[in-house]
């Protein structure tokens, strides 16, 4: 058995290394994909280009203007003299964000009263929008109470010594910074390793099937069971060298760090990549034909992206989906990609994920080989 | 070119299309599917994030704090603890993003008016999710430190001067900034990327592998019949597609529709042939399913996701990054798509990335054709 084993094995691995094109498509294109995505995901708002009508000429509207050029979030391009203009920029997408202050702005901050600021909003990206309004509000309210506070210190001077003053002391644990890239550099890693291995064994047994030369393997003496593990340990392989090379390019050139156990990952991503493996040969198992069989990964590998929480949070989707989103290996690979990565965590806090991967895994290749005994009948 | 001719070649495809029901089956699900998915699953409006308490005080004053991130709607105060090490557990496992810690010295601290700092320890491995929580606990924070700084003001008889500014938004095209109408427009440009490169370039390899290609040229019919005859049946496919997408959008997801049908038409047509054009170049290029599916994935599926301004918006790119954004055909059908939908953007306005979109066209029709005469020869 071992030997029959041996043989379907080096068939396998002359047949994905045959020629120059094989190799280069294992390796580069995870590898270029990764420092590209790594770059383009993010949620970070920057820049968000502005403009500003102000129809008060104070002091006080000049400083509240002001606080936005010297905010990196916003970046003044624009001064208007009059509210026609506001249109045309807006429906060019020449601006996201027109600030308009009105006359009297200044008189009713002086008497202690509400004064209002006009924000108008592109909100096609209700996500930039969304962030863009809660940074307006920040540099509002800053403004009120410095506004306030100068305000009472020239009436009453005592008094402000004992007002009493709250503030909050942000501590973010695991990324000092904020640094939007290491949630996304170790996603990018298990999502690009997903699209490759599920396309890869998506056409295994359907390529031999089309071309013909499955019926020839199946009169040799190897059973379905060795079939299917010649088939997935050369592509599990192939997977761990693509973790590896990734996460090696993506520690030193993304400088995200890595704080866990390489063994840890190397076992979370085994499990993984056996689950993944499994689908990928369930759905060249059921397929007639190599279209078909693409098809069929691209209906998985979308959904399975999307609800993996790579970059939108589960704790936000409808409760049917989260649920779903439980038969998603990727989503529980995520979880232990991003805790060795950047937590640091070991099997202690892990074993969940990896049960549930085991289990994904041992059903779909379970599914496989059932499937497989089906199709030789 | 004879009009017979191309639609014989067109009528040979469509039968191998309908012969294949499950790969069409497929192509049809594609945009419920994936409508679905990305339409409930991409919710990028955080809310719920998970909030552990540590209150080393436990004064009315300090529940008090504590009962307005319970009633926040951002928060879901899920747990109270007594000591760090439960709260450094419940970050690394992931079952709290935020922990608030209160002084043990909170009311007194706030009654002799020295500085009181409330700890905020956050889960920075999501960065995004960080920041925003951070974002929405200083608004709590800071609405309980008004409150009680005007009690303070009140019982020491201040002048009640109290200016407030209060920005007044108004947000134009997606006027109550909800995710679906950012994301559900964008995913007739995931749809078609995936059967205009993939399917297609699977079929034309198809041809290539069996060697039913060169019988195909050794009739009368000459290459550019080939070519568009052979592309028909795919752009009524992709159009039909962007047809389903469009009314699950407006009836299902009642996202507006404020353009008119013909731009979208006229948009749709032009990057379905761009991106045709671009299936059969690869596919002319490898003669090969498997590497042509692997060339097809890299060009176009996640880029489509990642750099077409789907759910990342381009300009928040690193400088680095956009120029790539420029080669992705999505990219302009993405605008095209978003402006019709939202902004009800006529062709006018969408002149940009309509030509854009025409040279891409006419730059992949061109390369097409070149390599197609280049293997004949």
């Amino acid at each position: 058995m071992i030997e029959r084993l041996r043989q379907i094995l080096v068939k396998e691995f002359i047949h994905l290394f045959r020629d120059k094109h094989a190799r280069f498509s294992l390796i580069v294109p995870p590898l270029l994909q990764m420092l590209i995505f790594g770059y383009a995901a993010t949620y970070e708002v920057n820049r968000v280009s502005t403009a500003v009508l102000d129809f008060d000429h104070s002091p006080e509207s000049r400083e509240f203007l002001e606080r936005f050029s010297a905010s990196s979030r916003f970046q003044v391009r624009y001064i208007l003299q009059n509210e026609s203009q506001i249109t045309s920029l807006l429906d060019h997408r020449r601006v996201v964000l027109v600030l308009q202050i009105q006359p009297g702005f200044a008189e009713l901050l002086r008497k202690g009263r509400t004064a209002p600021v006009q924000a108008v909003l592109d909100g096609t990206d209700s996500n930039t929008a969304l962030i863009a309004v809660g940074y307006i509000n920040q540099i509002a309210t800053r403004f009120a109470q410095d506004y306030q506070l100068q305000l009472a210190d020239r009436l009453r001077p005592a008094l402000m010594t004992f007002a009493p003053h709250i503030e909050l002391q942000e501590r973010p644990w695991y990324n000092a910074n904020l640094e939007g890239r290491w949630f996304f550099v170790p996603g990018v890693i298990g999502t690009v390793l997903l699209v490759t291995v599920i396309t890869l064994t998506a056409f295994a047994v359907v390529r031999e099937r089309e071309i013909g030369t499955l019926e020839q393997l199946m009169v040799t003496p190897i059973s379905p069971a060795e079939l299917i593990v010649g088939k997935t340990l050369p592509f599990l392989l192939v997977g761990l060298a693509t973790v590896i090379i990734t996460a090696i390019a993506g520690t030193l050139w993304f400088q995200v760090p890595f704080r866990g156990n390489v063994f840890v990952l190397l076992l979370g991503t085994t499990l993984f990549l056996s689950s993944a493996l499994g689908v990928g040969l369930l759905i060249s198992t059921i397929c007639w034909t190599q279209q078909q069989s693409f098809s069929l990964a691209f209906f998985y590998v979308t959904p399975a992206i999307m609800l993996s929480g790579f970059g939108y949070p589960i704790t936000s989707m409808p409760h049917a989906l989260q649920l779903i989103t439980y038969l998603d290996p990727l989503r529980f690979y995520l979880f232990v990609l991003r805790g060795t990565f950047i937590k640091g965590v070991g099997l202690g806090v892990l074993w969940p994920q990896m049960l549930a991967m085991t289990l994904l895994g041992a059903g779909a290749l379970t599914l496989a080989t059932l499937r497989f005994h089906k199709t030789l009948d | 070119m004879s009009l017979r001719r191309l639609l014989a070649v067109s009528r040979k495809e469509v039968f191998q299309v309908l012969r294949d029901f499950r790969s069409l089956l497929i192509v049809l699900l594609m945009p419920l599917m994936l409508m679905t998915v990305l339409g409930y699953g991409i919710n990028l409006d955080t809310r719920h994030i998970r909030v552990f308490a540590f209150d080393r005080e436990g004064s009315p004053a300090s529940q008090d704090l504590l009962k307005r991130f319970e009633s926040s709607e951002y928060f879901d105060l899920v747990a109270t603890v007594t000591d760090y090490r439960a709260l450094a557990a419940a970050l690394d496992d992931g079952r709290c993003q935020l922990a608030i810690v209160i002084p043990h010295d909170f009311s007194a601290r706030l009654h002799d008016g020295r500085p009181v700092n409330v700890q905020a320890l956050v889960d920075g491995s999501d960065a995004n999710t960080a920041e925003l929580a951070i974002g929405y606990a200083q608004g709590v924070l800071g609405a309980y430190g008004a409150t009680v700084q005007a009690d303070y003001l009140r019982k020491s008889n201040a002048p009640t001067v109290n200016p407030v500014l209060s920005v007044e938004v108004r947000t134009w095209f997606n006027e109550d900034l909800e995710s679906k109408n950012f994301i559900v427009p964008g995913v007739a440009a995931i749809v078609m990327a995936v059967i205009g490169v993939l399917l297609t370039s699977l079929t034309i390899a198809r041809e290539w592998e069996r060697g039913t290609m060169e019988q195909l040229i050794s009739t009368p019919v000459t290459a550019l019949e080939i070519v568009i005859g052979k592309l028909l049946p795919y752009f009524a496919l992709g159009m039909l597609d962007t047809a389903v997408c469009a009314a699950i959008a407006v009836w299902w997801f009642e996202v507006p529709f404020r353009g008119s049908l013909a731009t979208l038409a006229v948009g749709s047509g032009i990057y379905l042939t761009a991106i045709l054009g671009l299936g059969f170049w690869i596919s002319v290029v490898t003669k090969n399913q498997l590497a042509a599916s692997q060339i097809g994935l890299v060009a176009t599926f996640l880029p489509s996701f990642l750099l077409s301004g789907f759910t990342f918006p381009i300009e928040q790119m690193p400088l680095g990054v956009q120029p790539f954004t420029y080669v992705i055909a999505a990219r302009y059908y993405i605008v095209i798509l978003k402006s019709v939908f939202l902004r009800g953007s006529g062709l006018g306005a969408l002149a940009g990335p309509l030509i854009a979109l025409v040279a891409y066209a006419l730059i992949m029709v061109f390369l097409a054709k070149r390599s197609f005469h280049k293997s004949l020869a």
